[in-house]
């Protein structure tokens, strides 16, 4: 196709990416450069029969005009990024020559704000994505060898958790497992603990949340592998099972080899996707003891006084540092495919 | 799969059916439950005092006369104004399906014909913008619309998702045309067509397939998307999605679980229905990227 030709096929799909996906992000660069505006304040003299009392108020007025005047905010340099809610540069180093044993030195640490919800985000990658291949291979196993004829609803029931949005998804779970859901209770009479409940717990919250997690994309995962399932070739499994092989040396040694690129497409992508995790938390109503990092640039996006557009920017720019990092070895053996290709 | 030579055990075979049976509980039960307790009082749905009373109906009857009541649904839909989010749900869906599929089968075609470098490197650029978390993206477009003062309104949120939702499109047209043969197009060339014609009278045709996969996925993004529509648009112009988060309510302000719960059900019939009639188009464009290459 001649380049003119395809710059007029390509262009309004292009405008509508460079300027929706493409500017945003440098748009989110420069904001994280900025503060917002401290505001401004003025000395009130207050007097009444028993005296006068000086008190500091808000000027209003003088903090709109400043912020109708520049209202992208103050330059901040790095100063966003390394500032206590996020890198928190020297909260560390004062930990660090405060604290008396390494332990100790990791406990303040990982209650920084911005530690956190890294640590939550990475523990939620770690957890649910193996499981999540795990268990939507079993599925695909098991449902590959049931009568075809029912094979249709079976996979229509299996694929449902993953069609609804992870909020409503998260709240239909999150309304079973509440103390006052079917399993909740039941969990409590279980335990005769009347006061087990969810939000009672970091761990057990973690944990609904993972598990939580794994209920969502195991589906995906279920379906890529099915279908990579139909494609493995019949001649080499039934020269296996002749030579005797069990049915689990002929999954080890035939079936995985064969769907091998596929699990490193659903790995990749369930990856991508669960490190962006931030709805099942507001759906569990678990912002107390789980916050990601999509969450927090969402907390200061729904900020009640002043949206905080400079430390949701810097926690933005970071998540994409961190997805470029979960993405480079792929991006790299891409090149190097497609240069030895030509 | 049926192996010519392999036979089960009875043994695999009942694990296998329990596997199944156990599987397809947790996956589905949650959604018929909420549906059962769509129709209960909040009493009942949510008991303090026994979870039984979300099966025996216990206040539900004290409170309305009938073991089923919608009055969750009646409420919400009217006093809860539902009917406004689901009437934004319809309009956002239908303007993104139909923009992002006219923007993505002309962009896809052309990656798909061209034998130049640049194209590989579009889609591998595709590629990272599909990994960026919308979240992100969102607060990189807050700013710069409440200074243009288009925040708040549906055209915007159209265009944002439509943009969102191209790289995904892009790359699953691409793999179909993939597979639509170049001879088809390349005769119509020599017959004397332009490109456009071409696209027009030959691919245009025999593309519907891919269309409708493509079509779906964008439509269960714009449906289901809480990002970008809980802080883009205003009060007034919520989707069905930021809708039942408000009826979940804040520290703030008592929500009204009941609504949600019924709004939660409303949300995901039409979303099972279509489903259910397009699910063999659904599997084959989550597959199509994957086992082809």
């Amino acid at each position: 196709m001649p380049n003119k030709t395809f710059f007029w096929f390509f262009l309004p799909t292009g405008l509508a990416m460079i300027l929706f996906i493409g500017l945003p992000i440098i748009s989110t660069g420069i904001q994280s450069f900025y503060a917002q505006h401290d505001q401004v304040v003025k000395e009130v003299k207050k007097c009444d029969p028993f005296g006068c009392t000086v008190s500091i108020v808000v000027d209003n007025e003088e903090t709109t005009k400043i912020r109708d005047a520049k209202p992208l905010g103050k330059f901040n340099g790095f100063g966003t990024y390394i500032d206590r809610n996020h890198l928190a540069v020297d909260e560390i180093k004062k930990f660090w020559n405060e604290t008396e044993s390494f332990g100790a030195f990791v406990d303040q640490v990982t209650n920084l704000p911005f530690y956190k919800a890294l640590i939550f985000t990475l523990t939620y990658c770690l957890f649910v994505t193996p499981n999540v291949l795990l268990l939507g291979f079993i599925i695909a196993l098991s449902l590959n060898a049931v009568a075809r004829k029912i094979r249709g609803p079976l996979i229509f029931g299996t694929i449902l958790p993953m069609i609804v949005t992870p909020l409503v998804g998260s709240l239909v779970l999150f309304w079973m497992i509440d103390s006052q859901g079917i399993i909740g209770a039941n969990i409590q009479n279980l335990m005769n603990d009347p006061y087990l409940s969810l939000k009672s717990s970091k761990t057990l919250t973690w944990i609904t949340i993972i598990i939580y997690g794994i209920w969502h994309h195991s589906p995906f995962a279920f379906v890529v592998f099915y279908a990579a399932l139909q494609t493995v070739p019949q001649e080499p499994i039934e020269a296996a099972i002749i030579d005797g092989a069990s049915r689990l040396q002929r999954i080890k040694h035939i079936v995985l080899p064969h769907i091998y690129p596929v699990v490193t497409f659903v790995a990749l992508i369930s990856l991508m996707d669960n490190f962006r995790v931030f709805e099942p938390i507001i759906g569990f109503s678990a912002e107390g003891s789980a916050q990601s990092l999509s969450w927090l640039i969402y907390d200061n996006l729904v900020n009640e006084e002043v949206i905080l557009f400079g430390s949701a920017a810097a926690t933005s720019m970071m998540t994409i540092i961190g997805i470029a990092i979960l993405l480079a070895p792929v991006l790299i053996r891409t090149w190097k495919e497609f240069k030895t290709a030509r | 799969m049926d192996y010519g030579l392999d036979t089960k055990s009875t043994r695999l075979k009942t694990f296998n059916t329990i596997f199944i049976i156990t599987w397809l509980l947790i996956a589905c039960f949650p959604f018929i439950w909420t549906f059962w307790g769509s129709f209960k009082v909040r009493a009942d749905f949510f008991s303090r005092s026994d979870w039984w009373y979300a099966i025996s109906a216990f206040n539900t009857l004290v409170e309305t006369g009938g073991k089923f009541t919608n009055n969750a649904y009646t409420e919400a839909w009217t006093e809860g104004e539902f009917w406004k989010a689901s009437k934004n749900t319809i309009i956002v869906t239908v303007f993104v399906v139909s923009i992002s599929l006219f923007l993505g089968t002309l962009g896809a075609y052309a990656l798909s014909r061209s034998t130049e470098k640049y194209a590989f490197w579009i889609l591998m650029i595709a590629l990272i913008f599909r990994a960026m978390p919308h979240i992100t993206l969102v607060s990189g477009y807050l700013f710069p619309f409440f200074e243009l003062q288009i925040w708040g309104i549906l055209p915007t949120t159209i265009v944002v998702l439509v943009a969102i939702n191209q790289p995904f499109t892009l790359w699953l047209l691409y793999s179909f045309f993939k597979t639509v043969p170049k001879e088809l197009d390349e005769s119509a060339l020599i017959d004397g067509c332009s490109y456009f014609q071409a696209f027009r009278h030959i691919i245009m045709p025999v593309m519907w397939p891919g269309v409708i996969t493509a079509g779906l996925f964008s439509l269960m993004l714009a449906y289901n998307d809480f990002t970008v529509t809980a802080l883009l648009l205003n009060q007034e112009n919520h989707t069905m999605v930021p809708k039942i988060q408000s009826y979940l309510g804040t520290n703030q302000h008592e929500g009204n679980l009941m609504w949600a719960v019924s709004a939660v059900v409303s949300a995901t019939a039409p979303l099972f229905m279509l489903v259910m009639f397009f699910q063999r188009q659904v599997i084959s464009g989550l597959t199509a990227g994957a086992v082809k290459g």
